[in-house]
């Protein structure tokens, strides 16, 4: 559960927005603001924007699972939707099936039907629980990969659309390293915001609350069932802004994206950066881009062949689901445990 | 049955109507219009029985699959790996002996004794975490699929059956008359019925352990409620080795079986974990019967689907299991 915690000192006087924001969020947001300064094109084109993208997806799998306990692995299927529609309504090189409509009706709409496929899916997981969800989802996700792959019609079939770009607003060119950089940034920063809110707000307490004990929230007057659709369809409006930027980042969309690799991979990130905290989503995401990118040289420079990379990918996820099921998160809080900790005492030495 | 009938007399019209139309359509020879209307007889029957062969392949993978989550509730993920590993272990097997048939005992050994490292090293070391469970087969798939990759790279293999088996067989069903009113009979591949039929008798044989033998006894009492059986001295942790290996090692051998009568390749996995998850869902988490029932369906759906709308014979099966979801959560013949 994510609550903060409070200095009983410091709650005499209202404290102003600026001063409740922790120091370190101010660090990292100056960090990130000043990147473009130093950091190369393809660091802020590939590995961040990247980053924010996979990031953003798995902050929809982290809201489901962490907040409503349902792992879902239709939520790159969401997104990979959202970038079809995107494609389809909006412009692509695939000029016979795309409509050419303005991005702010294409936008819109594109985000509009991944929501409704995303609560659909929703409506049919949450029939069941646990681990009846992972494979319904799953399920779901071949699919929709099956069908997009087979139909020609609508969605192109095997190629799918390519020449997906985003649109030409304020005369920027949103492709760009930079533009694309803080694009990303400002989504994924949006997102996480939303998370947070929504996981404090009445909505977001009453799902955790189902979570924890459906039953009794039930007694308590609460519709489970409404929230846990709830839940799936706010996940799929951050799985499809995910999707609509990952289509313009690789300029193409096709069945691949939305394989049942690359659902297993989101569920990998998820897990990696672990499930308790939006920003595991993030870490995560970074962790699992670090290693796609640099895992072949560093392969390749202890011997390896360089293919072996879903191998120490798989293994890399072994090692975290064994030892630390809250993932990376879990990792670092344990280590602030054991630092802090009075021997004689046995628990953490801040506090009472 | 009777109580089924009893308490859907309508429903129960229905299917032995269905039952009826297609055993006539099995059997006779199909009249000018039916013929204008879905093609050819030989066609039909040739996918009906491609359908119900392929479904006694899904049940080979799904029972052990269903047999595993329904004692010890935890969902393999890595079942995929272990047909595919299996399939590998059969070929290299028939390759090296030259004896087909010696690839299913070895298949089901080795794939069995691997379940059993499985269950001691990883499940028993996070019994009753569902979800943790699950990932670590997702993340044991991911490493297998590579090893297996590297090994044995990602060519296609088939697994040949002996002479004996190979070739045409003549059935006594008739696909149609030629004009001097001599009748056509089908012919259908040796290898898929012997196949077929071993598999029903797996099936029987699996039935009656459950239902005959005392450790049947003590798997459907471990079912029904797992910490009540352990609390009156069964020893249960061997119960749940014994499946699990059982359980694995089913799924080896329908990996020689799919080897034999289609092909084993990278990705096979995916494509059977998938079979099995579908087959399961529709036909009801935990049950050997329902792992039969929605094998067949499926099977069929498949084979019914690539012949008479190639474009999206895929989607007809997930949209079964949506149809099965949406009206009848717990699957066909599960239990609430």
């Amino acid at each position: 559960m994510a609550v903060t915690e409070r200095d009983p000192a410091r709650d005499a006087r209202p404290l102003s927005w600026i001063e409740r924001i922790p120091g370190r969020y101010w660090l990292i947001g100056a960090a990130l603001l000043v990147m473009p300064v130093f950091a190369s094109d393809f660091v802020l084109f590939q590995i961040f924007g990247w980053t924010f993208i996979l990031g953003i997806i798995a902050l929809s799998l982290m809201f489901l699972g962490g907040y409503g306990g349902m792992v879902s692995l239709a939520q790159m299927t969401v997104a990979g939707l959202a970038g079809y529609m995107v494609a389809i309504f909006g412009e692509s090189a695939i000029s016979a099936i795309s409509l050419n409509w303005p991005w702010y009706i294409a936008i819109p709409l594109a985000l509009a039907i991944a929501v409704l496929f995303g609560t659909l899916t929703g409506w049919l997981a949450v029939r069941t629980d646990g681990i009846y969800t992972i494979m319904i989802t799953l399920a779901i996700a071949a699919a929709f990969f099956y069908f997009v792959r087979q139909n020609y019609v609508m969605f192109n079939g095997f190629s799918g659309f390519n020449g997906v770009l985003p649109p030409d607003l304020f005369g920027v060119d949103w492709r760009g390293p930079k533009a694309f950089y803080y694009l990303t940034l400002f989504w994924a920063v949006i997102c996480y915001l939303a998370v947070l809110y929504i996981s404090r707000a009445p909505f977001g307490l009453a799902l955790q609350g189902v979570r924890d004990n459906q039953r009794r929230m039930s007694a308590l007057g609460y519709n489970a069932t409404a929230h846990r659709v709830a839940a799936y369809a706010f996940a799929a409006v951050l799985a499809g802004i995910g999707g609509i930027l990952l289509t313009w980042q690789s300029a193409q969309v096709s069945p691949g994206t939305a394989g049942i690799g690359p659902a297993i991979d989101v569920l990998v990130i998820a897990v990696i950066g672990g499930m308790r905290h939006p920003v595991g989503a993030f870490i995560g995401a970074f962790v699992y881009v670090i290693l796609k990118t640099f895992a072949l040289d560093a392969l390749v420079a202890v011997g390896l062949a360089g293919e072996r990379f879903q191998l120490l990918i798989g293994l890399g996820f072994l090692v975290i689901v064994f030892w630390s099921p809250d993932g990376i998160l879990g990792l670092w809080d344990r280590w602030r445990e054991s630092r802090g900790k009075d021997p004689l005492l046995d628990r953490g030495g801040e506090g009472p | 049955m009777r109580a089924f009938a009893d308490r859907h007399p309508f429903w129960s019209l229905v299917i032995l109507v269905l039952a009826a139309v297609l055993l006539w359509m099995i059997f006779a020879i199909w009249p000018d219009w039916l013929e204008d209307l879905i093609g050819r007889k030989k066609v039909f029957l040739n996918a009906l029985f491609n359908g119900i062969t392929l479904g006694g392949l899904y049940f080979l993978v799904a029972s052990g699959f269903t047999l595993i989550f329904g004692l010890m509730r935890n969902v393999n993920l890595a079942h995929g790996s272990l047909y595919l590993l299996g399939g590998y272990l059969g070929y290299v097997t028939a390759d090296v002996t030259g004896y087909w048939l010696l690839a299913f005992p070895v298949s089901f050994i080795l794939v069995g004794a691997f379940g059993i490292l499985l269950q001691i090293f990883v499940f028993r070391r996070m019994e009753g975490q569902d979800l943790r469970q699950t990932l670590v087969t997702i993340g044991i798939s991911i490493v297998m699929a590579d090893l297996m990759l590297w090994i044995w790279g990602g060519d296609f293999y088939n697994i040949s059956p002996p002479e004996w088996l190979s070739g045409p067989m003549s059935t006594f069903f008739v696909t149609g008359a030629k004009s001097s009113g001599e009748l056509v009979y089908m012919k259908y591949p040796m290898v898929r019925i012997v196949i077929f039929a071993a598999s029903v008798v797996v099936g029987v044989g699996m039935w009656l352990l459950l239902n005959r033998t005392r450790i049947g006894m003590l798997i459907r009492a471990g079912v029904d409620d797992r910490d009540m059986l352990s609390a009156t001295g069964a020893r249960i942790q061997l119960v749940f080795v014994a499946v699990f290996a059982f359980g694995a090692g089913l799924a080896g051998v329908a990996g020689v079986v799919g080897g034999t009568f289609q092909s084993i390749a990278p990705g096979e996995d995916v494509r059977f974990l998938l079979a099995s998850l579908v087959v399961v869902i529709v036909g009801g988490m935990g049950s050997i019967q329902g792992a039969a029932l929605g094998a067949l369906i499926i099977g069929m759906a498949e084979q019914f689907g690539s012949v008479y709308f190639p474009t999206y014979a895929v989607v007809l099966t997930f949209l079964i299991m949506v149809a099965v979801l949406a009206f009848r959560p717990q699957g066909l013949m599960g239990r609430n």
